[in-house]
């Protein structure tokens, strides 16, 4: 049975979001691109953080570092979950990130459990100075206290209903639908 | 254009008694999630959370020490506890010890038991009788599984897509379960597998495995482009397969000159302990074509994959996957 | 003891070359009369077998009773109890027991023992040499006073070439039948299971045809040679099969056996290492089980007999390398060999009890005491059987004590019901 979607943002929204995104990020960081690394999650946040980034090196004319991680291993349902989830590549600045300004970049902030994941999993790759949030859909349904530095869009999901971001390089085109509960 | 799932990687049973019964996709699975298990060991923090809570038994009735490390370290990397525990029975208390390990590691619940036993089939025996999950870290003469993923997985780095590869397994094939794994794990994924050794040291009716034989390694060398060379054991020549060690040198060795003579840039594998000088040369097993040391690297990922890829859990408890896996 | 007449059965008896629907009465414990409408003594006991077949005793010559030293596994009584509900009057119980029966003495001990299970009758076989060891001869005159039937060393083959000479020349003195199990075990080697593919895939060490062979054809030119009396046992090779079938065509005086798992089953019963299919001689490729089944059908394996082996659960329960060699049969047998061979037109139901109980008789000479034949004066050992009983196999219901079969489930036709020892039922089921 095909589930109800409806487009909430077409790729132009989503870009014109993503250079507010970038704008956002740049000023948190005092405007100093040096001590920045933004580290897409898997999968989808890694493309978002590369135009996130490629967007702050354009307006302050320096070279921003970028990263992956892939979250699977620090899942706190892994025990539960199956088939087996694909690991997808985890891949962090030569340089490492103590004393840098981390900002992790994810597609949808929805009960929290993968940002929680993610700082496990970068804690055990460094200390950074400051670690920040910046998703590009912040939407209802936080299953523990954590938050976003920095919001693309803020989005009321029906119950049953969830929210897809979709990339170019996996999807086919960019853009965000509400799917499902009659969307 | 709906929005592409998440790609799911192939469900595995309960067991991994051998390579005999996998699918190419599971093969494959195995080898590209152990590719990712590799960046964990350069880690500043060598270790993931993934297994944590899990209790790991490793029963080794055999004595082995490269191996049961090497499952401990996958162990502890993944975040499990790891118990070890190493018997070397007499053979007459064989038989009792592995009945009376089944019931009581069932009693104690155990999430995962790692056997090497000396016996065919023993891996099968345990995986048939607890509900924990077996693997078999070489049972007899049967399989060594993970020996054999590791030996893929090393060949993949160094030649690419197995598929095509002509590999070939010299020594002694009949007593040996790395070669058993081998063949099974190399043909699922498309090689061209051959065996080389004296015919006394070939198992009765090997060609039915779909492997070409070679009776003379310059016949192998000159086909092959991978060489997995095994270890021969002393006690062959006592109970007469050869007549001398040094008879097996001369014409089974892997020496530096037959290597440098091959048409092919070959690829040397061991699995060691090696018997430098019997059917492989220091100069060889020290060279530029031998890759044994990144096998022993490659083991500790593999096993990592393995414990991860076994341990998969209820799929309807998965509240994170009916949400598409948002977090 | 009353006299027993069967009324209305179809009298299957290749000794007398008899099938018809006749009477059958037994007194005194012997075949008082055969004929139509038989007048029976008042105090008769008569029992309607119309419907059925009435054959001569069925006779086992090869079955491992574990008594004395592995009571566990099987006594005497409770091995002598499942050949009664298998159909069987009566077995010859192998002497590897332990200690094993190569003394006056412990001759004596089974065969007591087998006349207090009054059930199926127990003949005793002694060893050929002392210990099994191949060392010595064991007292082949004493042997045979206090009971046995054979002498044989199962379990082992006798390795020397020149002891076996010797045996079966001193046998000739009492026209004794030498029992042999051909193994060459330089070739078997430790072996668990047919070498071949199987094998190979499961990292098992297999046992080739050859292992048989070889002693096959060294004993049969022994037999030649000497003129001595040579039974073979348990022969699960094609090749065997031939060299007994020319031996005996060259006149030389050659018995041997079939057993049901060798002309039933192949090594593939053995996949994923199933204990129950585990035995020495193994369970061989499929060209040797069709020899096996054409040689029990053209009479080359002159008896069908068993290799009864019981093991207890525990030492069956154990990796494929470690447990013992062996599975049961008293209970199965019949239901085999009518299904596999007779259900299937190889044979015909009077050649199956020509393999069942004339011939077994006469390889151990027990045709002299009367057994194999229900000619008027003979023991009075009759098996009555359901042909068209059909029946799934049940190892939880077998009177032995060990339940280490292949067949476990399997759907059979043909059963035993009624066992008649010396004129006496001693065991009736099977409906």
């Amino acid at each position: 049975m095909t589930e109800d979607r409806r487009s909430i943002m077409d790729a132009p929204a989503v870009e014109r979001a993503l250079s507010r995104m970038a704008a956002e990020v740049l000023r948190l960081a005092g405007g100093v691109t040096e001590s920045l690394v933004l580290v897409g999650i898997h999968r989808r946040g890694v493309q978002l953080a590369d135009r996130i980034a490629d967007e702050i090196e354009r307006a302050a004319g320096s070279p921003v570092a970028t990263g992956s991680l892939d979250i699977t291993l620090y899942r706190d349902d892994l025990m539960v979950v199956g088939p087996r989830p694909v690991i997808g590549q985890t891949r962090l600045p030569g340089l490492g990130i103590d004393e840098r300004v981390v900002v992790i970049v994810d597609d949808v902030l929805y009960t929290g459990r993968t940002v929680r994941a993610a700082l496990d999993e970068l804690a055990d790759f460094g200390r950074p100075r400051r670690t920040l949030l910046a998703v590009l859909i912040d939407r209802t349904g936080r299953e523990l206290p954590i938050q976003a530095d920095v919001v693309g869009e803020r989005v009321e999901v029906p119950e049953g209903g969830r929210v897809e971001v979709m990339v170019p390089e996996i999807d086919g085109k960019m853009g965000v639908e509400l799917v499902g509960r009659n969307a | 254009m709906t929005r592409q799932q998440e790609p799911e990687v192939p469900t595995f049973g309960k067991d991994l008694v051998g390579l005999e019964e996998l699918s190419r996709e599971q093969l494959t699975a195995l080898l590209d999630t152990a590719e990712h298990f590799k960046e964990i060991s350069v880690r500043p923090v060598r270790k993931v959370p993934a297994l944590r809570g899990r209790t790991i038994v490793n029963a080794f009735f055999e004595n082995s020490t490269r191996t049961r490390v090497s499952f401990e370290f996958a162990e502890k990397r993944m975040g499990a506890d790891t118990v070890s525990i190493s018997t070397t029975g007499s053979s007459v208390q064989k038989g009792e010890t592995l009945v009376d390990t089944a019931r009581n590691l069932e009693a104690m619940g155990i999430d995962m038991v790692v056997i090497r036993h000396a016996s065919s089939g023993a891996a099968r025996f345990l995986a048939e009788r607890i509900p924990s999950s077996v693997i078999n870290a070489g049972d007899g003469k049967h399989e060594h599984p993970t020996q054999g993923l590791l030996d893929l997985l090393t060949i993949r780095d160094h030649r690419g897509p197995i598929e095509g590869l002509k590999v070939c397994i010299c020594g002694d094939v009949l007593h040996s379960r790395v070669a058993r794994s081998n063949i099974h794990g190399l043909r699922r994924l498309g090689a061209e597998v051959a065996v080389c050794g004296p015919v006394t040291l070939l198992p009765p009716c090997v060609e039915e495995l779909g492997v070409t034989v070679f009776r003379r390694i310059e016949d192998a060398i000159e086909w092959a482009d991978v060489l997995n060379v095994l270890r021969l054991q002393l006690e062959r020549m006592k109970s007469g397969f050869i007549p001398s060690l040094r008879e097996y040198n001369r014409v089974f060795g892997v020496t530096r000159e037959r290597v440098e003579n091959a048409p092919r840039d070959l690829l040397i594998l061991h699995p060691g302990p090696m018997n430098r000088g019997v059917e492989i040369d220091s100069d060889v097993a020290d060279g530029p074509h031998s890759v044994i040391l990144q096998q022993v690297t490659n083991g500790v990922a593999v096993r990592m994959a393995v414990l991860y890829l076994l341990s998969g859990g209820r799929p309807e408890q998965a509240e994170t996957v009916k949400q598409g896996g948002e977090g | 003891m009353r006299p027993i007449v069967l009324r209305g059965g179809r009298v299957i008896d290749p000794s007398q070359t008899t099938d018809a629907t006749i009477d059958v009465l037994l007194a005194d414990g012997r075949v008082a009369a055969l004929g139509e409408s038989l007048s029976a003594p008042d105090d008769a006991e008569s029992v309607d077998v119309s419907g059925l077949i009435v054959t001569p005793g069925l006779i086992d010559v090869h079955v491992h009773l574990r008594e004395p030293g592995q009571e566990h596994k099987e006594t005497i009584s409770t091995g002598a109890r499942a050949a009664a509900a298998g159909g069987f009057t009566a077995v010859v119980a192998m002497p590897n027991t332990d200690p094993p029966i190569d003394s006056p003495a412990a001759v004596g001990f089974v065969r007591a023992q087998g006349e207090a299970a009054r059930a199926a009758r127990v003949f005793p076989s002694g060893c050929i040499t002392m210990g099994q060891k191949g060392e010595q001869l064991t007292e082949f005159g004493e042997l045979i006073d206090a009971g046995a039937v054979c002498v044989t060393d199962d379990g082992k083959p006798v390795l020397s070439a020149g002891m076996m000479r010797m045996a079966l020349e001193y046998a000739l003195t009492f026209d004794l039948p030498v029992a042999v199990h051909e193994e060459e075990v330089t070739l078997s080697r430790g072996g668990t299971m047919n070498e071949g593919i199987i094998a190979t895939r499961l990292g098992l060490t297999g046992i080739p045809n050859a292992s048989e062979d070889v002693m096959i054809a060294r004993d049969l030119m022994l037999a030649e040679l000497t003129g001595g009396r040579v039974h073979i046992q348990h022969v699960a090779t094609r090749g065997g099969v031939e060299l007994i079938r020319a031996a005996k065509a060259k006149g030389i005086r050659v018995t041997a056996e079939g057993s049901p798992h060798h002309f039933t089953l192949t090594d593939a019963a053995v996949e994923w290492y199933d204990t129950n299919a585990k035995m020495n001689p193994p369970l061989r490729s499929a060209t040797d089980r069709d020899a096996v089944r054409a040689g029990v059908a053209d009479g080359t394996l002159d008896v069908i007999a068993t290799d009864h082996a019981p093991h207890h659960y525990d030492e069956k329960e154990q990796a494929f390398e470690d447990a013992p060699f062996g599975i049961v049969g008293l209970e199965t047998a019949l239901g085999l060999a009518y299904t596999e061979l007779v259900a299937t037109g190889l044979l015909d139901l009077s050649t199956l009890i020509e393999r069942m109980s004339c011939a077994p008789a006469r390889s151990m000479s027990l045709d002299r005491i009367g057994l194999g034949s229900l000619r008027v004066g003979s023991a009075a050992d009759v098996t009555v059987i359901d042909p068209r009983a059909e029946w799934t196999v049940d190892p939880k219901t077998f009177l032995s004590l060990s339940r280490n079969t292949p067949f476990a489930e399997r759907k059979l036709r043909c059963r035993a019901v009624r066992t008649i020892v010396a004129g006496r039922t001693v065991w009736e089921g099977g409906r």
